[in-house]
């Protein structure tokens, strides 16, 4: 049989007559119609509820977990927030604690967070397509989505948009933030927060006005091809410079310098001290001065000892010049007024010691490959271009260049930045997170011609700086402001008239807070005025003593004379004083040999305060709070009164938990605190 | 009728490749001595936050019978949930020992790997190495632990921070004791914390926290103990059928 004679039978045998048009034609219809049940039955989401009633079925808490648990297509709906989640139509246990046990998703429950489902969606936090009710659609970037999930390590990022503050949960996101400002990103990159304040560097790049007078042509272009070769824990990064781009830049560099004002006195440098015995003495300076409290040093065993606070001395002896250095160790401000480092009123004696010491730490490897021949007029003209095209004075004060403006892309918005105006290199997975990754972990990747330097990062440090940069978001934006948590704001305090000058000298911002400025690697001193008594406070900026034992950033010693120490706390004593209570609280001279027995009690006994703190140094090891032998001696009786109360309302953060002590126990306690003012120090017995 | 047949047979060897392709990877270095056992040399026990890496690699050694390394033997890492191996498989090097970095995966919880070595024979040696992630109470109260409780809590001492451990009286609980810790309830630690020791009849030198610390804090403390504890901590769930 031909084709068209088999059709016209086909046809002859469905529509022949009506009676076969109508079953065919209804077997058709039956069909169509079949197709839409059909297609909702094999839906992907309803699969996963029938998989979810199937695992709960049989537990002991099925008839609750099925009561609560609800079918058909799940939404959280919040327009104010722009919230359209479905994800709760698969994860149909989110919030369940009972089925702890259960290690499948999409049935895991929510781990404890300190928000509710129902009042953000998960979106906000997880990111990918809320709206979706397939897997690949919701989690993975598509062709119409292309915000995939946010994966575990980054979602910190999300708590980012809102809290501009410090959370204590989220340390990844802190420690992302904080290296934003340490490690120099916020001077080329503008980086904004929600709330419109501008992340600024809490680093000290140093001026570069007078570089000529404090090291060597060589010395630059050594540092600049390598600064991590000259000291491991550099936060400048490596621009991967050329031999010739080293040689002409650094030509620029001692060509710009101009002398600067040297300290005033005229005295010559004192000569470094090389022998053995004042290099021991040196070393001992070294340490009795507690450099090692801000600066880090590497000990015999390549082990890096001491703070981050200043740059690291490892090699100081093959970078200044001892002249500078003479200079910088009388007073540091004199060659750069922004310094951190304190002004130690060191003599001539003590300076040539610690130059002796820091010239011995050199390596003459470091400068064996870097000779240069002198400089010409071409160079120091290349030199000066390149340091204008790759941006030096974003970080470094440099005479005739200016600080460029908007030198690098702006990082406000770079957590939602659109994945179609990426240019990925090859091997990173298109995604925002892996882009932002790839690009800190080596900026180069992405183009020789880039800008951006490499920076020696532990994958960690990437990881939080990647964190810090995704919750730079334009939902961030959007957001309703009364979510916002804003960030504390930045204070400018610098107190006035002589003490003021002398604070100002010793850079005790650099370690202390005061009034919402400053470091935070000494205790706070808004207050120390109403906490300490003033003979000790005098005596112990002369010679600060250690207060607590395990400390190992101590407090320096700066030589102030006795007009200095006196000026100080009377200020001291006068401006910090708290408003939180009155210093006639407590009469500490009613307090009887009665209340100071009950005291000890109560301290050894239900307080058992000997587990942190030290009164009676042959009975007592408590080695976390200060040693308390001459507390009376140091403290008020009201300040100890109202700290036994409250430490924390007097100082936030402080370790001393809240005791909460009724009037009557911290009476006693303080009575016996109170009575701990013997064995006074030597030096202070002395004078 | 064949060509179904054909259709089908298609179907199944792209199946099979496309199953396969995981499996294939990269060419392997194979072996060039066998061990008969595996041991762990260090990086067990260690806590994350979810979807991160480890601070230390995980090394594990290749013994023979008698005892002594084997250098050269094929070990590979396994494990499940997300875990991600840098590099997953490998020789040991000169000292018998291999050295991995390891990120977890993304939801908190015990994390089980395996690490593998084959005899000569062909039979395999295995051990299993638990990490920890931790989820966002966890990590929370392991800032709060920072501050507050490891410096008598964890008889260590670092360069940065000196252990007041040994200088108390009654000996602190380290924080993964699960043998301790389990049998507490979360209700008896949480007094523990907020009411301090003596509230349980303990020691006066575990001071009170419970006006220090807030609420969320406290439970993020437990989570952390719960989540550290060796043996684990198995909460006391519902008894149910079918199982």
């Amino acid at each position: 049989m031909s084709l068209p004679k088999r059709v016209r039978s086909a046809w002859q045998y469905l529509f022949g007559n009506s009676a076969s048009a109508f079953g065919t034609l209804s077997g058709v219809l039956l069909i169509l119609l079949a197709v839409v049940p059909a297609k909702d039955y094999f839906r992907e989401w309803l699969g996963y509820q029938k998989q979810y009633l199937r695992l709960i079925h049989g537990r002991g808490d099925a008839t609750s977990l099925s009561r609560r648990f609800q079918g058909g297509l799940q939404q959280i709906w919040m327009p104010e927030l722009g919230v359209v989640d479905r994800c709760t139509t698969c994860h149909t246990a989110l919030k369940e604690a009972s089925l702890a046990d259960v290690k499948t998703q999409p049935f895991r429950p929510h781990p404890a967070i300190p928000h509710k489902l129902t009042e953000f969606g998960c979106v906000i936090c997880h990111r990918g397509q809320g709206a979706a009710t397939t897997v690949e659609e919701a989690h993975n970037s598509t062709k119409s989505w292309e915000e995939p999930i946010l994966p575990a390590r980054y979602l910190e990022a999300s708590c980012g948009q809102c809290h501009l503050d410090r959370l204590m949960g989220t340390p990844r996101l802190n420690q992302g933030r904080d290296a934003l400002a340490q490690y120099g990103c916020v001077r080329c990159h503008t980086i904004k927060s929600p709330d419109g304040v501008t992340m600024t560097g809490s680093d000290a790049p140093p001026p570069l006005q007078h570089i000529a007078d404090k090291t060597t042509r060589e010395w630059i272009a050594a540092w600049l091809k390598n600064p991590q070769a000259y000291a491991g824990s550099a936060t400048m990064p490596n621009f991967q410079l050329a031999d010739d781009e080293t040689r002409d830049i650094s030509a620029f560099l001692i060509a710009q310098s101009t002398p600067y004002q040297t300290h005033k006195g005229t005295e010559p440098a004192p000569a470094a001290s090389q022998d053995t015995a004042a290099l021991q003495e040196g070393t001992s300076l070294y340490g009795e001065s507690f450099c090692s409290s801000c600066h880090a040093m590497q000990n015999t065993a390549g082990m890096l000892v001491g703070g981050n606070l200043g740059p690291e001395l490892t090699r100081a002896g093959s970078k200044v010049k001892t002249e500078w250095l003479a200079d910088w160790l009388r007073d540091p401000k004199t060659y750069d007024p922004d310094t951190r480092m304190p002004h130690y009123r060191l003599d001539a004696k003590e300076v040539g010691l610690l130059i002796g010491f820091l010239s011995s730490k050199s390596d003459s490897d470091f400068l064996g490959n870097t000779q240069l021949a002198a400089a010409t007029p071409a160079q120091v003209e290349h030199g000066k271009t390149l340091v204008i095209e790759r941006g030096c004075a974003n970080c470094h004060a440099i005479n005739g260049v200016k600080k460029p403006d908007n030198f690098a892309p702006e990082l406000t918005l770079v957590g939602s930045r659109p994945l179609e105006r990426i240019l990925f290199a090859p091997g990173v997975p298109h995604t925002l997170a892996d882009y932002i990754g790839a690009k800190i972990r080596q900026p180069r990747s992405f183009g020789n011609a880039l800008k951006m330097p490499q920076y020696t990062l532990a994958p960690q440090q990437v990881d939080a700086l990647a964190t810090a940069l995704l919750a730079q978001t334009q939902l961030a934006q959007t957001l309703p402001v009364s979510l916002r948590i804003p960030g504390r704001a930045p204070s400018h305090y610098r107190p006035a008239g002589k003490a003021g000058q002398l604070i100002d000298d010793m850079r005790c911002f650099s370690c202390h807070k005061i009034d919402g400025r400053g470091g935070d690697m000494a205790p706070e001193l808004t207050w120390e005025g109403s906490s300490v008594e003033r003979a000790w406070l005098v005596s112990f900026l002369k010679n600060p003593n250690t207060l607590r034992p395990s400390l190992i950033r101590r407090m320096p010693k700066f030589n102030v004379t006795d007009a200095e120490a006196s000026t100080l706390a009377d200020y001291i004593m006068t401006v910090y004083q708290t408003p939180a209570f009155d210093q006639e609280t407590l009469d500490s001279s009613r307090f009887t040999p009665a209340d100071v027995e009950h005291g000890k009690e109560l301290f050894y006994g239900k307080y058992a305060c000997q587990s942190c703190h030290i009164v009676d140094p042959n009975k007592d090891k408590g080695y976390i709070g200060p040693t308390l032998t001459q507390v009376g001696a140091r403290l008020t009786a009201s300040w100890i009164f109202h700290w036994l109360k409250n430490s924390q309302s007097l100082r936030p953060g402080t370790q001393e938990p809240v005791w909460n002590m009724n009037d009557e126990d911290a009476r006693a306690v303080t009575a016996f605190l109170v009575a701990q003012k013997n064995a006074p120090r030597k030096e202070a017995a002395q004078k | 009728m064949n060509r179904a047949w054909l259709g089908s047979i298609v179907l199944a060897l792209a199946m099979t490749s496309a199953c396969s392709r995981h499996a294939a990877g990269p060419a392997e270095a194979p072996p060039k001595a066998f061990g008969a056992a595996l041991v762990l040399v260090s990086g067990d026990k260690q806590a994350a936050g979810v979807g991160s890496a480890l601070d230390q690699p995980v090394v594990v050694q290749v013994n023979d019978e008698k005892g002594t390394t084997v250098a050269g033997a094929l070990v590979r890492f396994a494990g499940a949930g997300g875990v991600i191996f840098d590099p997953d498989r490998g020789l040991t090097g000169s000292d018998g020992q291999f050295t991995t970095n390891v990120s977890l995966g993304g939801v908190h919880g015990l994390y089980r790997i395996v690490a593998a070595t084959k005899n000569s024979s062909g039979k395999a040696a295995e051990i299993r190495i638990d990490e920890i992630a931790l989820g966002y109470q966890e990590t929370l109260g392991k800032q709060v632990s920072d501050i507050h409780c490891v410096r008598c809590h964890d008889s260590e001492s670092t360069p940065e921070r000196v252990s007041n451990h040994d200088n108390l009286i009654a000996q602190a609980h380290s924080f993964t004791d699960g043998a301790i810790l389990n049998a507490m309830s979360d209700a008896d630690l949480a007094a523990i914390i907020g009411h301090g020791g003596a509230a349980l009849g303990k020691s006066a030198e575990m001071p009170p926290y419970g006006n220090t610390l807030t609420k969320p804090e406290i439970d993020a403390l437990i989570g952390l103990l719960r989540a550290l504890a060796d043996p684990p901590y198995r909460p006391q769930g519902i008894f149910y059928a079918g199982r």
